[in-house]
């Protein structure tokens, strides 16, 4: 008896060295997570329930209080309006382009290697940079844009200044920021797509636009979900173009949600407010990817 | 050279249903052994049991004379060839080979002999600073195997280790692998789905199905009175004929269709069952001569022909399938053909329908193993 | 016909590659321009004097604002290379209860935005009085689930026949994960180290928030300060200051863009 249980004893210490092992390796991932990922989330959410003083701390308990003063706030609800437009705006003009670019640079010819490297560039360019060098484009008297529309002789345009324009001007430079990326993606994607499908429906005489919308979008198609996803979530995060570009004027027509949450925590020091605001993110980014997953599973071709 | 035992080693994955059940088998030292079975039978995870690479569920493993059922596999003193060959593709031949050696310490000047002596062995001596990206199929064939005796390991296992070379260098390697297994004298473990393999390479070989032992014993004899269909039907190609077919006692004969039956010797009465499994290897159907008496005729029609140079098969329908005859020689045979064909009743297995055990071996001379005397 | 086909799309490249480029030409141009030239709106510049980039040294610590973002960046790098790979290997070669569980714990990580947290990952870093540290910059963003998913695609590819020579071999855990798994991986490993490196360069809002003075202080919030100094007034300096942070990053990209895609691709797909 007395053997039989230290042997027993002995097989669960055994059984769970692979489980001690694992958790060895995975240690570092899990505290760093736990610290700077899940507590966080969970705070966030703590705090979206109270008023904090200066330093972050909750004071006071006030329910839903936060969230309903969001609701009722005309700034919150245009920074959402404002929010969701620059993703309409972005999103699928981005990835149209980055198609088009990445399907011209899947033509085998000489030099197309160039073609690739300058496509992809703005992947090495930083929010900073390119906002700056945008900035400079959009500037009303010495900016390329103005310049162009002097010689056509038609009436400059205040980019960044006019309300009707500023959110349309920030989406352009956000746009040509993102290419660079999905075009790398897209790119990958199509050269993953097998060779052989192309050749025998060129036997089979299928014609450019046959073959794009019979095989390579078919194909593409977890590709180019996986970039939906990845767009849609990066537009949401947006906020170094804003706060460079237009600090979430003219009249808060770019105020985006983040850049909402940095001046309500930041500048206005209104933790509770903000953390709610975070919240709201979180909740549009996870009803995003719940709904790529569910769409996703129905409609992609997976090779 | 140990030796390996299998007592009652059993493997089941959710401790309901066995995948492998019930093993007891004794490998003896210096033999080839191969573990023989259509894909799925559970044979490569009896390797791997052995390997120590595969948990045992239950029974008992024995190398040597130690128990060895708890020891991780590099302490089980063994070698192994991966159907992949598995090496590592950043490393040199050279590298590879050494990897082992360099693992358990051997000392640098033995591991530079011992290299270049497998590596001369297996002609791998050119080839050493490359990469095995930079060498073909047949190579990294022998990269692997020159891993594997390195160690000097006394058991070498094997896992498909052919599969993935093209027909005439699978032959080569078989004859190749077999030479080296006799000159080092180790044990050899060697898994196969190939039954041409098995039957050229083993000492010994052990048919599995569904996870259980179906025949143990020397490829000629397993040919000659396979244990039960399955063995009868796996072993041989084109595989042993097999139908069932009902014993009639009015005419004491077993039918096996509207036309065909096969007559019963009176002393053999007792195989005139209600049902029986009947099978003959389709070298043993024969044409009938002139000679043959006319009650002994059966006539088929030839449904489709092969001819292999030196030899000719042709089948004829039977019972839900098809049977088929193979003729040393070249016959102008052409579908749809009438011909006469003589089935010996020595040359017949029968098996019991319920048990599918062997009833009735094949005794005819067709079935002999000719010994040394018949040469002069 | 064929060759007609050709040139239209040697056309299409051309056109819409000069478009890309434009701007990052166009900076470059100015960068070199005097503060008259550029309010003429000269496309070239008269010639290639180097006064802004002289200025630009001047005007911003920014050589340490370059050693900063590089200690940043290659510290992350490290950091997530030896963290993910750490995990990866975990869940790839390790079976154990609750794999799945974990995993999806990880993932689930990917649906938290980062900027949903930083409110009290900001006050975790005052608490432990790492504002304007190397670690409060660097070290909330070892833990990478996409890193981890990344590297965990390139480690299922790993015949696990490796895995198991190894064992019969006798090398333990560590042995087989540094001497055959990390290099076999090498390419995936440089994919995450460049992905690792771009986007920590190119981080603007956590730097923003922990660093108060120019001690680990990273060029892009160079670049705002820059901007917000100079506006209007001296362009070519700004574009200067441009043109030497992104430097690093695109010649980064240019080497390693085939190997980017290929990587990037593979993890986010298979």
């Amino acid at each position: 008896m007395m053997v039989s249980q230290t042997k027993a004893k002995k097989s669960v210490w055994k059984r769970s060295l692979d489980a001690r092992t694992a958790l060895l390796y995975l240690l570092p991932s899990i505290l760093l997570f736990s610290v700077f990922v899940f507590y966080p989330m969970f705070r966030t959410i703590y705090l979206s329930f109270f008023l904090t003083d200066q330093n972050g701390n909750a004071a006071l308990f006030v329910g839903l209080e936060n969230y309903t003063y969001l609701l009722e706030s005309v700034a919150f609800r245009n920074s959402i309006k404002a929010t969701f437009l620059f993703v309409l705006y972005t999103v699928p003009t981005g990835i149209i382009i980055a198609l088009i670019l990445a399907l011209l640079a899947n033509e085998k010819l000489k030099g197309i290697g160039f073609f690739r490297t300058i496509y992809s560039s703005t992947m090495g360019i930083s929010v900073a940079a390119s906002s700056v060098i945008w900035l400079f484009l959009f500037h009303p008297s010495i900016g390329m844009f103005n310049k162009l529309l002097n010689i056509f002789n038609l009436p400059q345009v205040e980019w960044l200044l006019d309300p009707t324009w500023a959110l349309l001007s920030v989406s352009l430079s956000t746009i040509w920021l993102n290419t660079g990326f999905s075009f790398l993606i897209l790119l990958g994607g199509l050269q993953n797509i097998d060779e052989h499908l192309y050749e025998s429906a060129r036997i089979d005489g299928a014609s450019y636009w046959y073959r794009l919308r019979r095989i390579t979008i078919p194909m593409l198609s977890p590709t180019l979900f996986f970039i939906v996803t990845i767009s849609l979530i990066n537009a949401f995060q947006t906020f170094g173009q804003i706060d460079i570009l237009t600090k979430g004027g003219p009249s808060q027509s770019t105020n985006l949600i983040v850049y909402s949450i940095y001046k309500e925590a930041f500048v206005n020091y209104q933790f509770g407010t903000a953390s709610a605001q975070a919240v709201f993110l979180f909740i549009c980014i996870l009803i995003v990817t719940i709904l790529q997953f569910k769409l996703g599973e129905r409609k992609v071709h997976y090779q | 050279m140990k030796k390996v035992e299998l007592i009652d080693i059993s493997k089941s994955y959710d401790k309901q249903s066995n995948v492998i059940s019930n093993i007891n088998v004794t490998i003896e030292p210096g033999e080839f052994f191969v573990l023989v079975g259509p894909s799925g039978c559970g044979k490569s995870t009896m390797l791997r049991m052995i390997a120590g690479l595969e948990e045992i569920t239950d029974g008992v493993l024995k190398i040597g004379e130690k128990e060895v059922n708890d020891l991780p596999p590099s302490k089980r003193d063994l070698s192994m060839v991966f159907q992949n060959y598995a090496l590592y593709p950043h490393l040199t031949v050279k590298e590879n080979i050494q990897f082992g050696l360099h693992v358990k310490k051997i000392p640098k000047k033995d591991r530079m002999i011992r290299t270049s002596d497998v590596a001369e062995m297996l002609g791998l001596t050119d080839y050493l600073k490359r990469k095995p990206r930079e060498l073909s199929g047949g190579q990294r064939q022998r990269v692997a195997l020159a891993r594997a005796i390195v160690n000097e390991a006394p058991i070498c296992l094997m896992d498909e280790p052919l599969s993935n070379l093209d027909a005439k260098l699978r032959a080569h390697m078989r004859s190749e692998i077999r030479q080296i297994q006799r000159r080092l004298g180790i044990t050899m473990i060697y898994v196969t789905h190939d039954q041409i393999e098995a039957m050229t390479m083993g000492d010994r070989i052990m048919i599995l199905h569904e996870g259980s032992i179906q025949q143990i014993g020397n490829p000629i004899d397993v040919y000659n009175n396979p244990a039960n269909p399955f063995v009868a039907t796996f072993i041989g190609s084109p595989p042993m004929n097999i139908t069932s077919g009902v014993g009639d006692k009015e005419s004491n004969a077993i039918r096996l269709n509207d036309s065909i039956s096969i007559p019963v010797p009176f002393e053999d009465e007792r195989y005139l069952m209600e049902k029986i499994i009947v099978g003959i290897r389709p070298e043993h159907i024969k044409a009938a001569t002139k000679e043959s008496k006319e009650a002994e005729k059966i006539l088929v029609e030839v449904v489709n022909v092969e001819i292999l140079g030196n030899e000719t098969v042709f089948s004829f329908l039977m019972g839900e399938g098809s049977w088929q005859v193979k003729w040393s020689g070249q016959w102008q045979i052409e579908v749809g053909d009438k011909i006469p064909l003589i089935m010996n009743y020595e040359s017949f297995c029968f098996f019991d329908s319920e048990k599918k055990e062997i009833i009735k071996k094949p005794s005819d001379v067709e079935n002999h193993v000719f010994g040394k005397e018949v040469f002069v | 016909m064929r060759m007609l086909k050709r040139s239209i799309i040697y056309i299409l490249l051309i056109v819409t590659s000069l478009l890309m480029f434009f701007p990052i030409i166009y900076a470059f141009m100015i960068s070199f321009m005097t503060g008259g030239e550029i309010l003429q709106g000269k496309f070239l510049p008269s010639n290639l004097s180097l006064d802004n980039y002289v200025k630009v040294f001047d005007r911003l610590p920014l050589f340490n604002y370059l050693i900063n973002s590089f200690v940043v960046s290659i510290g992350v790098m490290i950091g997530q290379l030896i963290v993910c790979s750490l995990a990866a290997y975990a869940f790839v070669f390790i079976p154990f209860k609750g794999r799945d569980f974990v995993f999806f714990l990880f993932i689930s990580t990917m649906m938290i935005p980062w900027e949903a947290t930083m409110i009290p990952n900001f006050f975790t870093i005052q608490k432990l009085d790492w504002i304007n540290t190397y670690q409060g910059m660097t070290l909330p963003f070892f833990a990478l689930a996409f890193g981890t998913f990344l590297l965990r695609q390139h480690f299922k590819t790993i015949p696990k026949e490796l895995h198991e020579a190894a064992q019969v071999a006798g090398l333990n855990r560590f042995t087989f994960f540094f001497r055959i798994v990390l290099p076999v991986s090498k390419t995936s490993l440089v994919t995450l180290g460049a992905y690792g490196f771009l986007t920590t360069w190119n981080m603007y809002l956590w730097p923003l928030l922990v660093t108060t003075n120019k001690s680990v202080r990273t060029v892009q919030i160079g670049l705002k300060q820059l901007q917000s100094q100079e506006v209007s007034t001296e362009w070519g300096v700004v574009m200067a200051g441009v043109i030497v942070v992104i430097i690093p990053t695109l010649l980064l990209l240019f080497l390693g863009q085939k190997q980017l895609q290929k990587g990037l691709t593979q993890g986010a797909l298979k």
